[in-house]
């Protein structure tokens, strides 16, 4: 095949111009996922904006009469079981979950860069020493960390939950980059760049990074979600954000008891976490496709 | 069956192919079709060898595999194999594995790879023989299989049931691999590339093991191969394969001395042959070596097998503006000591000098500076260059870092070098992936000279190219050295090679140089026995040389 590849692209002297944006710019899936996203972001900005669409604009404006009601013309989404309006919670639980994802997600790809490159390219003590530490994080039940944590810092900001998340989510990055790393890391080409008299800084930022990056990127992706929910989790248990905080996890957590009779309640804010979560990974599959030359 | 085809074999073939075209359909039908194999057709007769040779992306390969079942199911296969009066393409899954190994068998490339490495070599030959020859009970098996090592030639066969792979070297675990095909008595022997994972000597005793057992078993091989010094040795005819098109067949020797086709005429011409004219030795002697390697020791440490002595004191000095190969077999320490000029191994004891830095001692911004003045070429060019880089990028590293050319400047000098490599300048947008073999080769090349270096270290740069590709890229690499006049220090297995390129050769074995001198003394009259043993055993694209020469080994073995 890469025969037939040689031969045509022989007849063309001109190289064609293939920019990441280029190739991107032609995928429509590339497309549908920035839409969604970037409406999830517009109504995390200004919820506002959105949650006057549709009948009952303020999420803590409760009707304990009317609890527990399934979509009507007044509440699209139905209402909760204290008569709170659910579209309402959904459009400002936004801000909070989509904070606390990306932030947490964040946070702990930085660390598990900077860590798993160290521990990949270095090897030695360094590898000895945050393959312990990342032992240690993996050995602690999260639940049980997580309770500890939040119990000693007592405020219950997004910023907080996040940062606790973080700690609890990089050591499976960072394994994963370092596995990564080692793998690029005796390459022949980063061998050359070493006997072209390179500095570490450029060999691992040129060259071996942006090669063993993909799969880590790919995780973190899939790891948003599992934040988001996280976070509904710890709610769940009274350990999360708190009322009158509003996000998808605390909503998803209240629902769960009264799914059965009324499924709209864990229907609505599910399928925010679903579109979310499935924006994201997609997005990070289209950007590790066309950031790899052999796949644009 | 020895019998049987004494009488039969000159007019039954063991098996025909007829019209035989493989297509392989490429992501669902939404690119084109490739054509890996169009219209094949040939006769095998029992007792016959019959090489299928081509470069890579011929579809040599393809063409044996169509014939066992073995293509993914993206292929599709036309025409027709019979094998005697069964015809082979659209059996069942079932049928075929009736036929494969026990009428049709295979031997591959990498031995060592193709053998199970957590049984035994008993257990592997003994599991081959109850699922072929049921009817054999337990001590029949036992014996057969060491009758059948006994039959490649490995020495004690009854102990060396017991080994593991990895206790093998790879010329053993070859001959294993065709004790097991042999095991059931097959038709036909479809060998692929048989030896070219081998080290030269071991390549000629696999070779004379593979003449030996034909002669005697009467076994037909389809021998596939991209060496024309293999087909000289075994093949008694040759089917010559381009871009899947059957290009010419004919008996080994008319092909050899007379070949009708133009590409077979360029194919047999780009093998690099023995006896360069002499050339003279640019080195001047008062000069200062670029390279000084005095009493060098590069110890490793293993993790089961204790220390391992890869080069073993070894002096070895390279002067300005001349080439010197480093010849050896695997294991013999050459690429260690290459990677050691680089500073890339650890020395252990003795001392490297090169450009003017004492490896070991200088700090480590002089061995940066000294290694902006040595350049690299690596063995596989695919590998060496950076697939996140296009290939201007790539060559443009260097010029950037240590250059400091920037903007205007370094493109300009980028579209240079590319013009030394005869690479259109145009081309530095593209990835490296997009190149073929000899096409990245030329941009390694560029890139290692583009700090117009003092040394440059050259580790195997041709031996992953097809033949008529590496006839270019050492044409133009000794032309670009013949300009730059850099000093090289040049790393290969193969003495013809060598031969086009060096001044000087020096020969290594198990980390040591057993011979060092000026190439044509070290070529033409070796004094080392190492050293003779090497050229004996290097093949020539000769048929007639081959059996001359295989006949003085016979006649000084008994």
């Amino acid at each position: 095949m890469s025969e037939v590849a040689a031969q045509v692209t022989s007849v063309d002297a001109e190289a064609p111009v293939r920019g990441v944006w280029r190739s991107l710019r032609r995928r429509p899936l590339f497309w549908a996922c920035v839409a969604a996203l970037g409406l999830l972001m517009a109504i995390a900005v200004a919820p506002q904006l959105f949650a006057g669409l549709f009948g009952q604009p303020d999420p803590r404006l409760c009707d304990l009469a009317s609890g527990s009601q399934p979509p009507s013309a007044a509440h699209v989404f139905g209402t909760d079981r204290q008569g709170c309006d659910v579209y309402a919670n959904v459009v400002y639980g936004t801000r909070a979950s989509l904070s606390v994802g990306l932030l947490a997600t964040a946070v702990a790809l930085v660390i598990a860069m900077v860590l798993g490159t160290l521990a990949g390219y270095r090897g030695g003590w360094a590898d000895a020493l945050v393959a312990r530490l990342t032992d240690v994080f993996l050995g602690f039940p999260f639940l049980l960390g997580a309770v500890v944590v939040l119990t000693a810092i007592g405020s219950r900001t997004p910023v907080v939950i996040a940062l606790v998340l973080a700690v609890f989510i990089w050591p499976t990055l960072a394994r994963l980059m370092r596995a990564s790393v080692r793998a690029v890391r005796d390459a022949p080409y980063v061998e050359a760049a070493r006997a072209m008299g390179l500095g570490t800084g450029r060999i691992v930022g040129r060259y071996v990074l942006p090669n063993a990056i993909g799969p880590v990127l790919a995780v973190a992706t899939t790891t948003v979600g599992g934040v988001i929910v996280a976070e509904s989790t710890l709610t769940f248990l009274g350990l999360g954000l708190r009322a009158p905080a509003i996000s998808w996890g605390l909503q998803l957590a209240n629902a769960q008891a009264t799914f059965q009779t009324s499924p709209h309640m864990l229907v609505f804010p599910g399928l925010f976490l679903v579109v979310t979560v499935l924006a994201t990974i997609t997005l990070g599959d289209v950007l590790r496709d066309t950031l790899d030359p052999k796949a644009r | 069956m020895t019998e049987q085809s004494a009488t039969a074999a000159d007019r039954e073939p063991v098996l025909t192919v007829r019209d035989l075209t493989v297509t392989f359909t490429v992501d669902e039908g939404r690119a084109p079709d490739v054509h890996a194999i169009t219209g094949l057709s040939f006769d095998l007769y029992p007792g016959e060898v019959l090489a299928v040779v081509g470069e890579s992306g011929s579809g040599k390969s393809v063409s044996s595999l169509a014939l066992l079942g073995l293509l993914p199911r993206t292929a599709t296969v036309t025409g027709s194999a019979r094998l005697g009066d069964l015809e082979l393409l659209g059996l069942s899954r079932k049928e075929l594995a009736d036929v494969r190994g026990r009428r049709i068998s295979m031997i591959f490339q990498d031995p060592s790879n193709s053998l199970d490495p957590v049984f035994t070599i008993g257990y592997q030959l003994r599991e081959v023989l109850r699922r072929h020859q049921p009817q054999l009970d337990r001590a029949q098996r036992q014996a057969r299989a060491a009758e059948l090592l006994a039959m490649v030639e490995l020495p004690d066969p009854e102990q060396r049931l017991r080994f593991y792979p990895h206790q093998l070297s790879g010329g053993q675990a070859q001959r294993v691999m065709i004790a097991m095909a042999l095991a059931s008595d097959p038709e036909v022997l479809v060998a692929d590339e048989p030896t070219t994972a081998l080290d030269v000597t071991v390549q000629q005793e696999v070779l004379d093991v593979l003449r030996r057992l034909q002669a005697r078993t009467g076994t037909a091989i389809v021998l596939i191969t991209h060496d024309m010094g293999v087909v000289a040795d075994l093949a008694d005819r040759v089917i010559v394969l381009r871009r899947g098109l059957p290009v010419e067949h004919a008996p080994v020797r008319e092909l050899f001395a007379a070949p009708t086709q133009e590409y077979t005429r360029t194919l047999l011409q780009a093998v690099p042959r023995l006896g360069a004219p002499a050339r003279p030795d640019p080195a001047d002697k008062r000069d200062r070596p670029v390279l000084d390697v005095v009493d060098l020791v590069v110890e490793y440490r293993g993790r089961r097998s204790g220390v391992v002595r890869a080069v073993d004191g070894v002096d070895l000095e390279v002067l300005p503006g001349e080439i010197v190969a480093l010849v050896g077999e695997s294991g013999s320490g050459k690429s260690t000591l290459g990677r050691c000029a680089l500073g890339l191994a650890p020395i252990t004891s003795g001392s490297v000098e090169v450009v003017g830095a004492l490896l070991g001692q200088a700090s480590p911004k002089a061995l940066r500076a000294a290694r902006r003045r040595i350049g690299v070429v690596f063995q596989n060019p695919a590998a060496t260059l950076n697939p996140r880089y296009t290939v201007g990028q790539s060559v443009a590293e260097p010029l950037a870092v240590h250059g400091g050319l920037r903007g205007e400047a370094l493109k300009r000098r980028v579209a240079e070098l590319f013009e030394q490599v005869e690479l259109p300048a145009a081309w530095a947008g593209r990835y490296p992936h997009e190149l073929s073999g000899g096409q990245q080769q030329r941009v390694s090349i560029a890139r290692a000279v583009s700090l117009d270096p003092q040394l440059l270290i050259a580790d195997e740069p041709t031996s992953a190219l097809d033949v008529s590709v590496q006839a270019t890229v050492l044409e133009l690499f000794a032309q670009v050295q013949a300009r730059l006049r850099f000093a090289c220090l040049f790393i290969s297995h193969d003495l013809a090679v060598v031969d086009t390129l060096a001044d000087r050769v020096a020969v290594m074995q198990h980390g040591r140089i057993v011979e060092l001198d000026e190439r044509s003394r070290v070529l033409s009259s070796p004094r080392d026995p190492y050293t003779r043993r090497l050229l004996d055993a290097a093949l020539v694209a000769d048929p007639d040389e081959q059996t001359r020469r295989r006949e003085e080994r016979l006649a000084r073995a008994s």
